[in-house]
């Protein structure tokens, strides 16, 4: 069983500096919003693609659906 | 013929493509009917593979485009992106004009 502390540890180190908020208490299925300043430059693809590389496989396995939502600083002011 | 060039002429085939789960009258997950839904509200036509009922092109398109979840939108070949940036671009009018220049 997925818990949200555990993505949200694993994006916390991949996204040091960024602002995480992880939700979703079903063990499945999950909503991730993060706001960091990594993600300046890219396209929301780019962004998102981040997001899957840091939490590796278990996308799609063990965490079942995580919808996103990435942000530069800016976005989120 | 590899999975790689199945995934390119489909690309090539139709402007619009959807991998989702699922068919279009009836798809098998929640973000595949939102997709569908939203899709169908521009006056394009749109083609949809069920990736549920091919588990090499299920396989095959991950790896294809470095995006580990389903549904995926392609226009003229390009990944657009999953249920979140379709709702995205939807709300902010962008999908509009990526649709309609397709």
């Amino acid at each position: 069983m997925m818990d949200k502390k555990y993505i949200q540890d694993q994006l916390e180190v991949a996204f040091p500096e960024a602002h995480v908020i992880v939700s979703g208490d079903d063990g499945a299925h999950f909503h991730a919003h993060i706001i960091s300043a990594a993600f300046v430059g890219k396209t929301r693809i780019q962004q998102h693609k981040m997001v899957y590389q840091a939490l590796g496989d278990q996308v799609g396995h063990d965490i079942h659906a995580l919808s996103l939502t990435t942000q530069i600083p800016e976005e989120a002011q | 013929m590899s999975i790689n060039d199945q995934i390119n002429e489909q690309l090539n085939k139709d402007n619009i493509v959807l991998y989702m789960k699922g068919e279009r009258m009836m798809p098998m997950c929640g973000f595949s009917a939102t997709v569908v839904d939203i899709l169908s509200r521009y006056p394009v036509e749109f083609k949809t593979y069920n990736i549920l009922a091919d588990d090499d092109l299920r396989q095959g398109l991950k790896v294809y485009s470095d995006w580990p979840t389903y549904p995926q939108l392609y226009v003229k070949g390009e990944l657009i992106g999953g249920c979140d940036i379709i709702q995205e671009l939807h709300q902010s009018g962008e999908l509009e004009k990526i649709l309609t220049e397709a």
